[in-house]
């Protein structure tokens, strides 16, 4: 039998149905799309979360006030006032893998310039805190230590606020804003960061001495949270235990139960959302899983249902001359022909959703080549396997039992 | 003398259902000769489908001997089998057998698909000339759900004629179709016959479609019981104008 016949023929029995062929191939485009959609978004937001925390600095260490948790999250624990300004300085002298240290006190508020107001809030830190948080200064200055001594009401905008309240065109620096009804004079503005993994913008901000935001602001003397580079990325655990010891020496603790603090790392910190996200990942993957054994089932239901009437042709075809073996290549055929154009489609509509989703999440999409290759093998798999597998049976009857079959 | 185109010899066929061993054929002795139109009678059960499926080679007999066209059937492999199926026979079965949503012309067609020798050219114009041979070149592209079941049956026909087979069985191929469109399937089957000179195994209850044919060969339970020249043969031509007009339903 020659192979041109044998597509002809193939080709000629799908047309005939073509409903059938269409609900076959519905199976595997589901079965392979929601795989790889699935995927691609469980790993785009891992990608996304490990992304957005290294452009924070992966030597960032930090303390907050409270307790230490394992495997806890960062959570506001502000009410605490356990952090004081001594404990920034014996940082900075004792700690040999810290190579900056900045205090923070942090609120919120309206900032208003001429008619135009915006809700942010304002960051207290010194000069150093720019480089540990990975801030960029785009255009002015910094304040100096003067300022910080002097509690001068200086301050560093971010990008949305520049946007949000100042006229097109208009230089910020040197203009003087109202926050929480004190004027603060702009004398700096920071690089566009854009948007954490969180949907957070990260230029929503101002950034002022924490001497002016704890005194004139928030009237208090404690800080909220300490924030430090570690020497490398490599000595972010030793800082981590150097920080311990010197804050435990400063606190007067003896066991670290007792631990009024926490110490954190932006790796600690990425290990936690990336295992979340892993999680999410395979949640993703299980629902993807069971979307591809849904669409098996389907093609495997099909398939079945149209055996009585395949099983019949089959008869025919013997009766005028098909052998076995041309019978199951036609099948073959078929199947692989269904489930190949079906699995292209599923891989382009795959693709197409992640697009689709990752654009209206804000994720970047990661298309792994695993989950292409994997769910198009199965769903392929499946589809030929129970295209051959009736055929098989049925090439092996007699003619007449073929032919009669019901 | 002709040539002897089936010889079956002593033939038995046994179906096994459950426990029970149902004896279709007992011990059948058959020839046949080229040219021959041969009417399969008896009653219902008597095993006369048996015996035709096993000619078609369809299906395989449980003991005794088949020869072919000068070929012994029993000692063919299945792929021997599909081969002699597709070079010498041709069936037309009494549920017509086509395949839904094919075209008549694509139906016909088939056979040669499985006909390595037989270009597509060659296989569309012998599949044109088989439907115009049974009077259908105007439905050629009708779907077999467009077709009358006579027309249905005459696209069958075509089908069984396009490999140019030495035999033709026809099992009860008139058995779904009304007097006068019987009529005008014999009358196809008795052109075939004498025009092309093909042998005819037609199966059949009917004695009127009985007396179109040659001879006649009568089952009864697994036997042959009786055989016969038909002796004043009639033509389903003359048969068809004897008809009253108005018999013609659709
Ligand atoms: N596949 C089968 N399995 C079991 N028994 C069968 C099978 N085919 C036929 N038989 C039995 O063999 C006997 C002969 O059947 P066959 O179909 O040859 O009869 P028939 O003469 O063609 O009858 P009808 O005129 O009704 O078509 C019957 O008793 C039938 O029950
Ligand atoms: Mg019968």
């Amino acid at each position: 039998m020659n192979y041109v016949n044998l597509v002809k023929i193939a080709k000629n029995a799908l047309l005939r149905n073509k409903f059938r062929a269409f609900l076959t191939m519905l199976g595997i485009i589901i079965g392979v799309a929601s795989v790889i959609a699935m995927l691609a978004i469980g790993q785009g937001s891992k990608k996304s979360i490990q992304d957005q925390m290294s452009s924070m600095g992966s030597n960032l260490v930090f303390i907050m006030p409270g307790s230490q948790q394992r495997g806890g999250v960062m959570m506001g624990n502000s009410s605490s006032q356990s952090l004081k300004l001594e404990d920034m300085e014996a940082i900075r002298q004792q700690c040999q893998n810290i190579s900056a240290v900045s205090p923070e006190v942090r609120t919120s508020g309206q900032v208003v310039f001429g008619n135009e107001n915006w809700p942010t809030s304002i960051y207290g830190a010194n000069a150093e805190y720019l480089g540990i948080k990975k801030f960029a200064v785009e255009s002015g200055r910094v304040f100096t230590e003067r300022e910080i001594t002097s509690l001068a009401k200086v301050c560093l905008v971010g990008q949305t606020i520049v946007e949000k309240i100042f006229p097109k065109g208009m230089d910020p620096i040197g203009q003087t804003i109202r926050f929480k009804n004190i004027p603060m004079k702009i004398i700096g503005v920071l690089s566009d960061k854009g948007e954490n993994s969180f949907g957070q913008d990260q230029d929503d901000l101002m950034i002022a001495p924490y001497t002016t935001v704890q005194r004139r602001f928030l009237a208090i003397d404690y800080i909220q949270g300490i924030y430090a580079s570690a020497a490398s990325e490599e000595k972010t655990d030793a800082a981590i235990a150097e920080l311990q010891q010197v804050m435990r020496k400063q606190h007067k603790i003896a066991k670290p139960e007792d631990d009024d603090f926490r110490v954190m790392s932006q790796s600690e910190l990425v290990k936690t959302f990336t295992s979340i996200s892993d999680i999410l990942t395979t949640l993703l993957g299980a629902i993807a899983g069971i979307s591809l054994l849904v669409g098996g089932i389907g093609i495997m239901n099909i398939m079945y249902v149209s055996v009585t009437e395949r099983t019949r042709e089959i008869g025919l075809r013997m009766s005028i001359g098909g052998k076995g073996r041309d019978i199951l290549m036609q099948f073959l055929i078929e199947s692989t022909l269904l489930s190949v154009v079906g699995g292209v489609i599923g891989i382009l509509f795959g693709y197409l959703i992640s697009a689709v989703v990752g654009s209206l999440m804000g994720w970047p999409v990661v298309i792994m080549t695993q989950s292409v290759v994997v769910s198009f093998f199965v769903c392929s798999a499946i589809g030929i396997f129970f295209g051959w597998y009736p055929a098989k049976k049925a090439a092996g009857l007699n003619p007449i039992d073929a032919l009669r079959y019901e | 003398m002709k040539n002897t185109i089936i010889e079956v010899t002593n033939l038995k066929k046994d179906f096994q259902v459950g426990d029970m061993t149902v004896h279709a054929l007992k011990g059948i002795n058959l020839k046949i000769q080229q040219g021959e139109f041969v009417a399969i009678m008896g009653a219902s059960g008597s095993g006369k489908s048996t015996m035709l499926n096993i000619l078609g080679c369809l299906d395989k007999p449980s003991a005794g001997d088949y020869k072919l066209d000068g070929i012994s059937v029993a000692e063919l492999t299945r792929n021997e089998l599909a081969e002699l199926r597709n070079a010498k026979l041709g069936f037309v079965f009494q549920s017509y057998n086509l395949l839904s949503r094919t075209s008549a012309l694509e139906n016909v067609e088939l056979p040669l698909f499985y006909n390595d020798k037989v270009k597509s050219k060659e296989r569309r114009e012998r599949a044109i000339a088989a439907l115009e041979s049974v009077g259908l070149a105007d439905r050629m592209h009708h779907m077999p759900n467009q077709l009358s079941g006579g027309q249905q049956q005459r696209v069958a026909i075509a089908r069984s004629l396009v490999n140019d087979p030495v035999v033709i069985l026809a099992d009860e191929a008139t058995g779904n179709l009304d007097t006068r469109t019987s009529y005008e399937i014999m009358e196809l089957f008795q052109r075939l016959n004498s025009d092309k000179g093909k042998t005819i195994v037609f199966v059949t209850h009917e004695a009127d479609i009985a007396r179109l044919t040659s001879r006649n060969i009568i089952f009864r339970d697994g036997w042959v019981i009786k055989e016969q020249m038909v002796a004043e043969r009639l033509s389903a031509a003359d048969q068809l104008k004897l008809l009253p007009v108005g018999d013609h339903e659709a």
